[in-house]
């Protein structure tokens, strides 16, 4: 295994650095690197090349080519560059490539070199040109720092939410820093600036001068400097030749290296690798590459072509014409199963393996060691970590296979991280590829999780690769497999060559009733690309019918997306919400004519629009009924507005006139006969008031009739009965409640007997009682018929009278009813009698 | 009698989770959203408020929008900003925000949701007070409410688990349900795991049973609903009542001990068992002489204010009966229960209706008087033409023309129809019915029912036994069945639908009543297949009315419950009465 480390190298006592390749490219580069201007993007992202004409004084005539490879170097896309020059190249977190013009306008591309947007950043920057610019990554997205030709910085922290934020100005600053980064601390995103020998911090409102602690004497300009990936250190190198590294506070040194280059070097990045405690630095000049740390001596590299660097989480990207490295510093658990003369219970777990394959008895030995010490769980461990670190698969499975072997030794281990360990390789290895073209290492990979590193896959349209990840993680449909199908269908409806008909088919034999998968999203993507007739198909998959309605009524099918909307109405909760924009989309949309008859067929629809239109648009009430010829509702409507509170009498009978009108209409002889009447009271009563005084409006007909008795007006009170036809029997009771209202005894008895009570005399006898008038309800009480004859003497309180008449009748419900009258000592002889009648009433 | 429950009864699931719910959620939205420091009654007058901000708790009616839009609108004209907030209770309804927006206003008001749907009236007794519903649904189409109610069951299923067995009746029961179970299937399975506390669920629409809402209630609390009107579980009783010069706002739930024990007795023996307690009470007090010291100190400290809260209550108890005896009497109450059994059990019609025409010209009450129509339009399936227009003209002469509109309305809720010429054939019908064998019976019924949508009362009373055959007196101390509160004569419809479908855990053997009730389509059960559950859970059992439901008809299914074991639990839209359901109806002047 001794070769194994023989590309590792020591920086200081304690750490090795080691350096792989990763993929030999074959990428045909038209252009030196060098003449390039390059953005890779970190995470194994995509590399973006744009030969840069305007650098130079060459004849501009020629238009540069944009050329995006996945880091294998496979093209991905190749467009011809139409816009103004360009200043710098990055890619957003989401890998987009933004790319920022002199003028300040920044746009933006897809993987596949799709034009998505372009945004500009400011005035400002517009006047002034831009100078120099940088991509930087924050935890809330991506951000453009911009420094403008007035030495001016300009800086927006993400670009999804575009806020500009124009930096303070340097005092005295004459021409443009040697050197600047972005630094990103509290989450607010900052400006280090050198200029000479100062160094200014930018934030939002001050511009404050800073001074790294224990810097060596001497120095006069700063060259380059660096930040690291995780913001929290940071590296300058100076025209002495000399580094400085600490933190990115500025408030602390971590160590510092004297290297003898006074060349300014090509690129400078921090390689770490996370919760390690080794600081090492990467520079790079034309032809050698130097890692240096808190160490007296370097690592040197010699560049035997243009290389280009790229900062990761836990180490470097080195690519060039032909081949493409990684530099990292030696994972613990690797350093410790692979060092020279290890002891390392992971070394003896993987010698032991070896030897046991050999079927060496020493494989027992080494065993033995480990067991004795007992450290073989931790054995077993290192062994998986390792793994993880490993980027050759034969190495991956030997050091699986070792601590597969110790695991049998142990009794209980539990199997999770070795099954999950197994898992995530099977995944990066499958990543790595060259066809694909992501080399992350085991910690970007968990860094960037599972559910990002699926997206990506889907951004480079890697559709069946990301469905077999999913499938075999297992992950839940919704946010696995669903997902990237919906995302498949998305993209499918772009390819205008197919036929509607195939889209459509082979979307839904695809997805079928996949859950989580919107068939309207995909829809309103065909939408998008003006295939409406493909959405509609798209859309009848769609098993919500009210997410059908949005996307119907964009693409103005108002009326199918009103029968959708109802449809959805036994189903969907958005119902009522969804028909009403319907319906107002369509008022607007269609003539009046159209619209009602359009609602007309739609029953809940229109219900609901009456409801609406009750209470704020009467008139279109009105209409609509009318279309309808709906006679009896506009006949009520009418009889409605004839109510309306200010309306004066003319108006209110002309009203009535209508609705009668419509009731004929409607066949509803009854109604309109009734409004008829109305008119006539109203009339009538309108003409009281006028002649009599007093309120007569809007009583009904009983209470105009009651009102003229009880005001003397007797005649009136005939008459409007007369013409009225009031009925006899209501005409009786009228006249005696109203009389004995009016307590006039004489003329309700003259009354009584004009003619035979139509009521009989037993409401007499009532009414008096009531105005507590016994005298005058006992002569009622004698003409009182037969059958109600007891109930009469019983209201006047002739019990004794009541029980004969009881008797008499032999009436067993009438005896029982006097009984109940009978109380206390006054009336008991009357109980008396009652009891004696009905004992001899039984003896019959 | 406060139902003593068979030991064996489950437990009720504990309700006042859903009062801390939605308390918690109205202080969020009071203080910490908007910072409300006053509350204002919202009355058709502008607030006279100084605030800099004004917030709204509104019902998502369009009459309120207008009322805000007015305030708001004339703010602006004085040249007043303010900030406006208006809060939605139960939820928002599009058709508001579309009225904010064509009033101008919008952009100046932020709307919140308080998602308040369900009142605990009592610990058997859920409340969505949303009398609006029984209008909206049944008279003007609107469906919105469903959504609403799905919502509701969705809160309780989440807190309580979710329902084992399904049961409904009627268009809306069918929507609401089916919306529900949608909510359901579109939230995670999260509650699945949960162990179900009701068993059973029963939907029923208000106008499958018109005729038990529109009788007049004998049950004591129904009684009081009928004369003093319960709003939200408590009741303003006046000075008549508590023989004092002022009015006096009483709680009436399980807490009051003293209604507790009478509020579903038939009234006949509140007024005995009042006096008996009474007695008690003053024995009670007796006690105190012949006390030493010590046991006097006992008596004070512990026993005498539990004492004379019950003082206070029984007397305030006797008062109410006092009160309602004197109403009663004065109307001749025993005259017009005699009329509403003869209609319901539908013997001498003519004079029913005679009676009712007497009501009328003598205007003892327009909502008594249009009830009365209505009982007998429903359940002679339709006024005969004659009458239904000399009703009409008589009821509009003393009450008044307006009421051509209320009689529209009616008509169209199903409520007062007129006989189509091939219904006179009820008749013969029942007969019918009578001699040949049931199911060809149902034939015809079919193909009457196809002339029109009607009640089928007189039908489905048979077929449901819903007038008990009376042999001897009625005791109404010791109620044989649900007909007990109505005084013997009438087993609530409602009622005994849920009792039939509950023993059979279906429709099945229903067909003809489902036929004869016009919901074929909107009948349906649904059960789960394993019988996990403890059979405790399995007893207890929610019923839903859309539209409303009435105390006696609480009063019944209490009285179901403790005969075979099983606790109700009852959802109801508000809680309604015969004068409610015709105020519903009514066209009053604008």
């Amino acid at each position: 295994m001794d070769c194994y480390t023989a590309n590792w190298n020591p920086l200081g006592d304690s750490a090795f650095y080691r350096k792989y390749e990763l993929y030999s490219m074959d990428w045909d580069l038209k252009e030196e690197l060098r003449d390039c201007l390059v953005a890779a993007a970190p995470y194994g992202g995509p590399i973006a090349l744009l030969r840069n004409p305007w650098r130079k004084e060459k004849a501009a005539s020629v238009r540069p080519v944009l050329e995006i490879y996945s880091a294998s170097g496979m093209p991905l896309a190749s467009l011809l560059w139409k816009s103004g020059p360009v200043v710098s190249l990055g890619w957003s977190a989401e890998e987009e490539l933004l790319c920022v013009q002199e003028d300040g306008a920044v746009l933006v591309y897809g993987l596949h070199g799709d034009f998505r947007r372009h945004f500009s950043m400011g005035n400002e920057v517009l006047q002034n040109r831009v100078l120099d610019a940088r991509i930087f990554h924050t935890e809330f997205g991506s951000g453009v720092a911009i420094l403008t030709g007035a030495h001016r910085f300009t800086l927006s922290a993400n670009v999804g939410d575009l806020k500009l934020r124009r930096m303070p100005e340097v005092p005295g600053l004459q021409s443009a820093p040697s050197c600047w980064t972005t630094l990103c601390q509290d989450r607010v995103a900052h400006i280090l600036l050198a200029v000479g020998p100062d160094l200014y911090l930018l934030d939002h409102a001050t511009c404050s001068a800073v001074t790294p602690p224990g810097l060596a004497p001497g120095v006069s300009s700063f060259l380059q400097m660096a930040v690291s990936f995780t913001y929290r250190h940071l590296a300058l190198f100076t025209d002495t030749g000399y580094i400085w590294m600490g933190t990115a506070s500025l408030k602390e040194k971590l160590c510092e290296f004297n290297c003898n280059i006074r060349a300014p070097p090509k690129q400078m990045v921090w390689c770490s690798r996370p919760r390690s405690k080794e600081r090492a630095v990467v520079v790079a000049w034309e032809r050698l590459m130097m890692v240096v740390g808190d160490a007296p001596e370097s690592i040197q590299f010699v560049l035997d072509e243009d290389s280009y660097l790229v900062p990761e989480l836990d180490g470097v990207r080195i690519f060039s014409r032909s081949t493409h490295e990684f530099l990292h510093e030696v994972p613990v658990a690797s350093e410790e199963i692979f060092k020279i003369a290890s002891m390392a219970p992971g070394a003896l777990l993987l010698e032991a393996q070896k030897e046991y394959e050999k079927e060496s008895q020493k494989a027992d030995e080494y065993l033995r060691e480990i067991q004795e010490l007992g450290q073989l769980t931790q054995a077993v461990q290192q062994c998986i970590e390792a793994a993880g670190h490993e980027h050759r698969p034969d190495m991956q499975k030997s050091l699986l296979r070792a601590a597969s072997f110790g695991k049998c030794f142990l009794d209980r281990f539990p199997p999770d991280s070795f099954v999950h360990m197994c898992q995530d390789l099977r995944v990066l290895n499958a990543v790595r590829d060259y066809h694909i073209g992501i080399p992350l290492t085991y910690s970007q990979y968990k860094q960037l999780t599972i559910q990002v590193l699926l997206d990506r896959l889907v951004l480079r349209r890697l559709y069946p690769l990301a469905i077999q990840i999913c499938e075999y993680l297992r992950l839940p449909e919704v946010q696995g497999v669903s997902r990237i199908l919906a995302h498949w269908a998305c993209y499918k409806v772009q390819q205008k060559d197919v036929s509607d008909e195939d889209v459509a088919r082979a979307i839904n034999q695809k997805l079928g009733d996949t859950p989580g998968v919107s068939y309207s999203d995909i829809a309103a993507r065909a939408y998008g690309c003006g295939r409406t007739e493909l959405a509609i198909k798209l859309l009848e998959y769609e098993p919500r019918s009210g997410e059908q309605v949005p996307l119907l009524l964009k693409m103005k099918r108002s009326k199918l997306a009103l029968s959708k909307a109802i449809e959805s109405g036994d189903t969907d909760l958005g119902e009522q919400s969804l028909v009403f924009t319907v319906l107002l989309h369509l008022k607007n949309e269609l003539n009046r004519g159209d619209f009602f008859m359009t609602l007309r067929n739609q029953p809940m629809a229109l219900s609901l629009y009456r409801q609406f239109c009750k209470h704020q648009e009467l008139e279109t009430l009105k209409d609509l009924y009318n279309q309808d010829d709906n006679h009896q509702e506009l006949g009520s409507f009418h009889i409605q507005a004839s109510y309306a509170p200010g309306e004066r009498i003319e108006g209110r009978v002309a009203a009535l006139q209508t609705a009668a009108d419509a009731f004929y209409k409607a066949k509803n002889e009854f109604a309109a006969k009734a409004t008829e009447d109305q008119m006539r009271l109203l009339r009538l009563q309108r003409r009281l008031e006028d002649e009599l005084g007093g309120q007569f409006l809007d009583l009904s007909l009983h209470d105009t009739v009651t009102t003229l008795i009880l005001s003397g007006h007797n005649k009136r009170a005939e008459q409007l009965a007369r013409d009225f036809r009031i009925p006899d029997k209501r005409l009786w009771w009228l006249k005696l409640t109203a009389l004995a209202d009016l307590e006039d005894w004489e003329e309700l008895e003259k009354f009584s007997k004009s003619k035979k009570s139509p009521i009989g005399y037993l409401p007499f006898v009532e009414i008096c009682m009531k105005q507590h008038n016994k005298y005058e309800a006992k002569k009622y009480a004698s003409r009182v018929g037969p059958e109600q004859k007891v109930k009469a003497l019983l209201l006047v309180g002739d019990v004794a009278q009541a029980a004969d008449v009881a008797i008499e009748h032999r009436n067993e419900a009438e005896l029982s009813l006097v009984l109940s009258h009978c109380t206390g000592a006054t009336d008991g002889a009357t109980a008396d009698k009652i009891q004696r009648a009905r004992a001899q009433a039984q003896k019959k | 009698m406060a139902f003593p429950h068979r030991p064996d009864a489950p437990e009720l699931p504990d309700f006042s989770m859903l009062k801390r719910l939605a308390r918690d959620q109205l202080i969020y939205l009071l203080e910490q959203q908007h910072e409300v420091d006053k509350l204002y009654k919202v009355e058709n007058k502008p607030a006279l408020s100084s605030n800099e901000q004004l917030c709204f708790l509104v019902r998502p009616r369009i009459k309120n929008m207008r009322y805000i839009a007015n305030l708001v609108n004339a703010d602006k004209l004085a040249g007043r900003t303010r900030k406006y907030k208006v809060i939605f209770s139960p939820q928002k309804f599009y058709a508001c925000e579309m009225v904010l927006e064509e009033e101008g206003i919008y952009g100046d008001v932020s709307c919140d949701e308080w998602a308040f749907s369900l009142l605990p009236l009592d610990v058997d007794l859920l409340s969505m007070e949303l009398p609006e519903f029984f209008r909206d649904y049944f008279l003007e189409g609107d469906q919105r409410w469903t959504n609403t109610v799905a919502q509701a069951l969705h809160l309780l299923s989440t807190l309580y688990g979710s329902f084992l067995n399904c049961y409904g009746v009627g268009r809306c029961a069918r929507m609401s349900y089916e919306l529900w179970r949608k909510l359901e299937e579109e939230e995670d399975s999260e509650t699945k795991g949960r162990k179900p506390e009701i068993g059973h669920i029963f939907l029923l629409d208000r106008d499958m049973d018109f005729v038990t809402a529109l009788c007049s209630q004998v049950v004591y609390e129904g009684l009081v609903d009928d004369t003093f009107r319960i709003k939200c579980g408590s009741v303003d009783f006046g000075p008549e009542v508590t023989s004092s010069d002022k009015s006096l706002k009483v709680l009436l739930n399980t807490e009051d001990k003293v209604f507790n024990e009478i509020r579903n007795e038939h009234f006949s023996n509140v007024f005995g068992f009042l006096s008996q307690k009474a007695r008690n009470l003053q024995a009670q007090y007796d006690r105190r002489r012949g006390m030493d010291i010590k046991q006097m100190k006992n008596f004070v400290s512990q026993e005498l204010k539990g004492l004379k809260q019950e003082h206070r209550l029984l007397s305030l108890h006797i008062g109410a009966c006092e009160s309602i005896m004197k109403k009663k009497t004065k109307q001749d109450f025993q005259e017009l229960i005699k009329t509403e059994h003869a209609l319901l059990e539908g013997f001498n019609i003519r004079e029913s209706t005679n009676y009712i025409e007497e009501h009328i010209d003598r205007q003892v009450s327009p909502i008594e008087s249009l009830r009365l129509m209505c009982l007998l339009s429903i359940t002679e399936n339709g006024l005969i033409p004659k009458d239904y227009r000399s009703l009409k003209t008589q009821y509009l002469q003393s009450y008044g023309p307006e009421h051509l509109l209320t009689f529209s309305n009616l008509r169209r809720a199903g409520l007062l129809t007129e006989q189509a010429p091939g219904d006179t054939l009820t008749a013969v019908e029942s007969k019918v019915s009578k001699l040949v064998t049931d199911k060809a019976a149902g034939k015809i019924t079919d193909a009457f029912s196809s002339l029109a949508k009607r009640s089928n009362f007189r039908a489905i009373s048979k077929k449901l036994n819903l007038i008990p055959r009376v042999d001897g007196e009625y005791d109404l101390k010791v109620p044989r069945d649900m007909a007990y509160v109505f005084s013997g004569a009438y087993v609530p419809l409602s009622c005994r639908i849920i009792e039939q479908v509950l023993e059979r855990r279906s429709w099945q053997g229903l067909d003809e009543v489902v036929r004869l009730l016009n919901c074929s389509e909107f009948a349906f059960t649904d059960m789960t297949k394993e019988d996990k559950t403890s059979s405790e859970s399995l007893r207890l059992i929610l019923v839903v009315f859309l539209g409303g439901c009435t105390f006696s008809e609480i009063s019944a299914l209490r009285f179901l419950g403790k005969e075979k074991g099983y606790r109700f639990i009852f959802l109801t839209t508000a809680i309604t009465n015969s004068a409610r359901l015709m105020e519903a109806m009514s066209e009053v002047k604008v």
